[in-house]
């Protein structure tokens, strides 16, 4: 049978299964919470987070992002660590992982721990182990880093609500974006087992902010707040479904951040996508894309996406998309312009839309003006106007925005695009004349 | 604002130094064609003056700002100085004549050249200020951490608090190279200090085995199937990497590897 036995083997080894083994969680921030540090203690947080290095794969490291046991007895098809896959098994003791964690964190190698574990034995034996590992850190060594610890579904309220007080940041993965996905690929758990304990950790988190009205020191429960993963691609919800659910989560759940993870297939199942498949990473980048947009710029999923066009155009970031199919609304003058219509012009970020309102108080802004204040004009010159012109040389007509958006960023990616979304094309190459059609709707 | 004149001011490169200039400068009614601080010596044609640092006309100039332009524009004339920018004092001392004829304004005045050049400069100098405070790496020689860097502006006036509050028990030295300084940093207080040269101790076997700890845990970290050189460097530039434990010496695995302290086929 299936080797589940933890072997005993030396900490590098231990590390290099176990971070191995967490890598595909994609949350890695270390922010959301400040705390100075204090006397008799180690560490501080700060609320922006510090990313401390930037692996291979252009991702932030903030956390030593590891998994306390990857000996699981659930089954989840999608994951590397279900039963009944044939592999290297490993184990850390609570100290251990505690005095990793110092050393690392002492050497400024990280800001703090990302501890989650596969289910040992079962739910609640497996949030007890956590919970030694992080009364070790806080208590004996005084650590005032920041932890993120992941809640394992179907244990016990108190001992999620224990891990709370622990940690800054507490997780629940959805991991797939419906029901019927999760049936299908992970049978151990249900949308309950998730969902309830996202809604204890809501809970606790809102009692422990009233309670912190009142008496200034009362314990903080997760003071960072939560956050979830979904998979993307391993299952066939379409962008709008899955936007639309984190639009949900964000809203019903008081959620910090959603990630998304492009599915990398790493085992053979007729219920998940073949082997061969490459990893959506475009769709990953659109979805983030537009989540920013949600959180900051206070776009709704149904204005960037409906039951009709429910996916992302990988030829055009969601701003854009979302600018060219409202033309009516542009071009805007810069000098006058709320705040709010600033935000929706595809190259003003929140910044630059700041630095405008800031800047042409002093005096009417230009295009040379709008430079300075780190507005993309390649991108904004067509959904603008400065003193009542538009720039020179431009023509705000749909056909030759496009063909402007068109020539700098999303020809590159497409390069860098071959084999993945493309596919929706019947692999046959896709020229430039056949974007541009696709675009104004005649392909 | 009085034209630019011939005569060059030559300070002793510290900020007071520099408020002495602009107090100079105000009460010569000149304003002179450059600054540069004695350490740049180079020769001129101009005429050179001396200025010497004095405290208490620091201390007008500062107030000055503060009252007349607003807090805000002091910090930032603060932070000006701490940039690289080529030529930074005479941009400075501008700002300051700008500051006085337009008041709080002047910090919203984005458009004008010297703001964005300052603004710039500064915007530089606090993301590398941000970058460093996770890029430091520290290496623990018996219970003291001490660390290098290499930044293009003056960061550690800056940085140190990061740290102060992140070690608020500890004993802690960060040497920067470029700018020749050192920080030490004991139990929450600390002091820069210039320093010629600084070679820290080398390591023992427990601090060997975190680094070697850490390349691994980086190496294991990456996602295959995502390699994106290209994202990396952006958020990571290559300058920074010498100074990073688990980029620089990419070939010394090769040692931890045969003294077992990482696993084989890793
Ligand atoms: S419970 Fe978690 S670790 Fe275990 S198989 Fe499912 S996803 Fe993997």
């Amino acid at each position: 049978m299936f080797d589940t036995e933890v072997i005993n083997t030396d900490i590098s080894e231990k590390l290099a299964i176990l971070g191995a083994a967490a890598k595909y969680d994609v949350a890695c921030t270390s922010s959301g919470v400040d705390r100075a540090g204090r006397k008799g203690g180690v560490g501080s947080t700060v609320a922006s987070g510090i990313c401390h290095s930037f692996a291979a794969d252009g991702r932030c490291i903030s956390l030593l992002k590891v998994l306390l046991s990857n000996s699981c007895v659930f089954d989840c098809s999608y994951c590397v660590n279900r039963r009944t896959n044939d592999i290297k098994r490993a184990s850390f003791e609570p100290r251990e992982l505690a005095d990793l964690t110092m050393q690392f964190y002492r050497r400024n190698y990280i800001e703090g721990l990302f501890l989650s574990s596969a289910v040992i034995r079962n739910p609640d034996y497996t949030c007890e182990q956590m919970i030694k590992v992080l009364e070790i850190l806080r208590n004996e060594y005084r650590f005032m880093g920041y932890i993120h610890a992941k809640a394992i579904p179907g244990a016990d309220e108190l001992l999620i609500r224990r891990i709370g007080l622990l940690a800054d940041r507490m997780s629940v993965n959805i991991e797939l974006p419906s029901q019927k996905s999760l049936q299908l690929l992970a049978p151990d758990k249900s949308k309950e087992k998730i969902l309830n304990p996202m809604r204890t950790i809501q809970r606790s988190i809102t009692e422990s902010r009233t309670e912190l009205v009142r008496y200034k020191s009362a314990p903080r429960f997760a003071p960072a707040g939560q956050s979830t993963q979904m998979i993307v691609g391993a299952s066939p919800e379409t962008d709008y479904q899955i936007l639309t659910l984190a639009a949900a989560l964000y809203r019903g759940y008081g959620l910090k951040r959603v990630f998304y993870s492009a599915y990398i297939p790493m085992v053979e199942s007729r219920n998940l996508p073949a082997l061969t498949t490459k990893p959506p990473l475009l769709r990953e980048h659109r979805l983030y894309q537009a989540d920013w947009l949600m959180r900051f710029y206070e776009f709704e999923p149904s204005e960037l996406l409906d039951e009709k066009n429910p996916n992302f155009n990988p030829f055009v970031d969601p701003k854009c998309s979302w600018a060219l199919s409202h033309l009516d609304r542009f071009p805007v003058e810069i000098n006058s312009a709320e705040y709010e219509t600033l935000l929706r012009i595809p190259g003003v970020g929140v910044k630059s839309a700041k630095k405008i309102v800031a800047a042409r108080r002093s005096g009417p802004l230009d295009f040379e003006g709008l430079k300075k204040l780190g507005v993309v004009l390649k991108r904004a010159q067509y959904f603008i106007l400065c003193k009542g012109k538009a720039m020179e040389g431009v023509r705000l007509s749909r056909e030759s925005i496009l063909r402007g958006l068109m020539s700098d960023r999303s020809m590159q990616l497409l390069d860098g695009l071959a084999g993945e979304q493309l596919s929706l094309y019947d692999n046959e190459t896709v020229t430039r004349a056949d974007v541009i059609k696709c675009l104004t709707g005649q392909m | 604002m009085p034209d630019r004149s011939d005569v060059v001011y030559s300070y002793d490169g510290s900020f007071r130094g520099l408020m002495t200039c602009v107090y100079e400068s105000f009460y010569a009614r000149e304003i002179p064609g450059n600054i540069v601080s004695w350490s740049h010596g180079q020769a001129t044609l101009y005429d050179v003056k001396e200025i010497k640092t004095d405290s208490e006309k620091a201390r007008k100039v500062m107030k000055a700002i503060s009252e007349k332009i607003s807090g805000e524009a002091m910090t930032f004339v603060y932070h000006a100085f701490l940039t690289c920018l080529c030529g930074r004092e005479a941009h400075i001392l501008d700002f300051i004549y700008l500051g006085f004829k337009y008041g709080r304004k002047v910090m919203r005045m984005l458009t004008d050249e010297t703001v964005y050049i300052l603004n710039k400069a500064v915007g530089h100098l606090l993301n590398e200020t941000a970058l460093l405070r996770g890029f430091v790496r520290f290496s623990d020689f018996g219970g003291g951490l001490v660390a290098t860097i290499e930044p293009k502006n003056n960061v550690l006036p800056i940085l140190k608090y990061h740290f102060l509050s992140r070690y608020p028990q500890g004993f802690f030295l960060i040497h920067d190279k470029t700018n020749s300084l050192l920080l030490i940093a004991d139990r929450g207080k600390s002091r820069i200090i210039s320093v010629d040269g600084f070679t820290p101790p080398s390591a023992e076997s427990d601090e060997l085995r975190y680094r070697a700890l850490w390349k691994s845990f980086y190496d294991t970290i990456a996602v295959e199937g995502r390699e994106n050189p290209k994202c990396r460097m952006s958020h990571m530039p290559k300058r920074y990497w010498a100074n990073m434990t688990e980029m620089s010496d990419r070939q010394g695995r090769g040692l931890f590897l045969e003294r077992g302290l990482i696993p084989e086929g890793k």
